[in-house]
């Protein structure tokens, strides 16, 4: 276990160098030398801001200088500072926002396998019938529908029709006034919308493979074996079964958090979410470069870290990779 | 084509039909593509003809999808709108299978540093949340609808590379390929003649997926406001002007979103039904 922990933490060095190589590459697209004649004469790329990214990157040192004094700031988490008119440091005003958008990508986790990995065992033991047919027809619309259009159809719907939702924000107006119980009620209304139009989509891709998994388990000998002692249905399918077929979807777990992450975007915008996404939205329409590099590595280094975790419980969870006997 | 060959295509064909839902999905999908090309003759306006007398109609004979806020045809606007989706989803998926599978066959062919290389950069690529990856290049760029293509493109390939990969790694110790190798035939004539051909089924599969992927994406950035710029008609930048007049025009929102999720739902029925038709292990007939 300590040697592939090893390993595993080695092999972060080239991945972070080459996440930090990627972003200074998208850096320099910016109205900077190179690309001058091209944004010359858009008004939005003022001679000031220009100013401040030669200063700020160094873009009149030759490269490599610039790409290590670039790295050395970020080991110190200087992103810089924002161009609004507040001026923050990128990384004050990244900080107030991670934790929002952190615990809603972990509630919508959590419900995304709380819900898919259900639906794919029971379209797995029921394969071929209506009740497999239907489920699968549910979350290929999830998967298809487009997120942004199905928000707007629900807010339509719950919270300007019906209005029993509230549509946007994450709590109401006076809402710092309400006690423990009455806040949470609050803040969970606003998110119902959110957290509803998230799940819904990423149902498909965990729903599946689940399915797939569990139909290739259910055909190994054990199971067979475990039928043959008479054990109960629910013990072989659940007990026997699912804990073989849920181990690759460990993985998964990792896998889906620059999605969730990316996806915060749409979702924060739409529903006023005062968190990374929406802020990141929020930079790049008002082109402030250092807060958009800052949240771009920010973002690839969670991933990172959220697929460290996914393979460390995977080693967890599987002898096989703890005592190296599988690559 | 030989016997053989033309045989193959047969049972991928019969296969392929045998499964109703792929085939509604094609039918779909070729209608989108015979809207694309006949838009000028399919309808009596223009995408981009303003009538002051005819703002926010409700669908009508005249307009059966109703008019926008400045009285263009909503539905001469979802079928221009196809042309977009059409290109976008196959340029930029051409990109991504391009790159995907030239890379995967060369890590694959070669094994060895090539393969580290390619490998730990797809690696570092799968780390970047797309979605930020892509606003932050167009941010640095102007929005343009050729910029999108190129970048859904260029974040979309290294699903299809670690496809290849796996076929390749199989395929390169076949004996169809060592007896070409001892034939003397060089390693590019036996990576694109001989392994390339039976690499392909991934390849399709993953780009009829990923057209529905992009399709979904381009509609995305647009409605963000940073992908098809108006007043190009897109059914995403068609939802960002729908939106503020959600509650007394539902057209303008309505209908460009269910071009969009039909549009998404046949591409994955047929890359769905390509899949279990290309891999004889799904087989059930």
């Amino acid at each position: 276990m300590f040697r592939y922990l090893v390993r595993r933490v080695l092999l972060l060095f080239p991945l972070f160098i080459g996440i930090t190589l990627i972003t200074f590459v998208v850096i320099h697209l910016a109205p900077g030398e190179p690309v001058e004649m091209q944004t010359a004469l858009s008004p939005k790329v003022s001679a000031k801001t220009r100013e401040r990214l030669r200063e700020f990157y160094g873009l009149d040192k030759p490269l490599h200088v610039q790409y290590a004094t670039w790295l050395g700031r970020m080991a110190k988490l200087d992103f810089g500072r924002s161009f609004a008119p507040d001026g923050r440091p990128v990384i004050d005003k990244v900080k107030e926002r991670i934790p929002v958008t952190l615990s809603i990508n972990v509630i919508a986790l959590i419900l995304e396998f709380g819900l898919a990995i259900p639906i794919g065992v029971i379209a797995a033991t029921h394969r071929d019938t209506l009740l497999d047919k239907g489920v699968t027809i549910f979350v290929f619309l999830g998967f298809a529908v487009p997120t942004f259009w199905l928000a707007l159809v629900l807010m339509y719907i719950f919270g300007v029709k019906l209005t029993i939702l509230p549509i946007s924000g994450l709590h109401s107006l006076g809402a710092a006034n309400l006690n423990g119980f009455a806040w949470l009620w609050d803040t969970a209304r606003h998110l119902v919308l959110p957290l509803g139009v998230a799940t819904f989509g990423s149902l498909a891709g965990l729903s599946r493979y689940t399915r797939s998994t569990m139909l290739e388990v259910i055909g190994q000998d054990y199971i067979t074996t475990a039928r043959a002692k008479g054990l109960p249905e629910r013990v072989v399918i659940y007990r026997h079964a699912l804990r073989n077929a849920l181990l690759p979807i460990i993985t998964l777990l990792g896998f889906s958090l620059p999605g969730l992450i990316g996806g915060s975007v749409i979702f924060e915008t739409i529903f006023a979410i005062p968190g990374m996404g929406q802020l990141f939205y929020m930079g790049v329409m008002s082109r402030d470069y250092p807060l958009v590099m800052g949240i771009l590595v920010i973002g690839a280094f969670l991933t990172l870290a959220g697929n460290l975790l996914a393979d460390l419980a995977y080693a967890v969870a599987d002898p096989r990779i703890r005592h190296g006997s599988a690559p | 084509m030989s016997l053989t060959t033309s045989y193959f295509y047969r049972v991928i064909v019969r296969r392929f039909r045998a499964n109703r839902f792929a085939v509604y999905g094609a039918g779909i999908v070729a209608a989108l593509f015979i809207i694309s090309f006949l838009a000028p003759y399919l309808t009596p306006y223009a995408p981009d003809d303003l009538d002051a007398y005819h703002v926010l109609l409700p669908p009508s004979t005249a307009h059966w999808l109703g008019t926008d806020e400045l009285g263009r045809d909503v539905l001469t606007r979802i079928i221009y709108g196809a042309r977009i989706s059409l290109k976008v989803g196959f340029v930029s998926v051409g990109i991504a299978a391009l790159i995907g599978t030239v890379a995967g066959l060369f890590a694959g062919y070669y094994g060895g540093w090539i393969d580290q290389v390619l490998m730990r950069f797809v690696d570092i690529m799968l780390c970047f949340p797309t979605f930020f990856l892509m606003l932050a290049v167009i941010a640095m760029l102007e929005p343009s609808i050729w910029y999108i293509m190129i970048i859904i493109g260029l974040t979309g390939w290294m699903g299809v590379a670690r496809l290849v990969r796996a076929e390749v790694l199989s395929l390169r110790e076949r004996d169809f390929v060592l007896a070409a190798r001892a034939i003397g035939a060089s390693d590019l004539r036996i990576i694109f003649v001989h392994i390339l051909p039976n690499a392909l089924s991934p390849v399709i599969v993953t780009a009829t997926l990923g057209v529905a992927g992009a399709i979904l994406t381009e509609s995305a950035l647009s409605f963000l406001g940073i992908g098809v710029q108006p007043p190009v008609p897109s059914w995403g930048n068609m939802l960002t002007a729908g939106k503020d007049y959600l509650e007394f025009a539902w057209w303008l929102s309505l209908f460009p979103g269910l071009a969009i999720l039909v549009t998404v739902i046949a591409y994955n029925l047929v890359g769905e039904g390509l899949r279990d038709a290309l891999d004889p292990r799904t087989s059930r007939t």
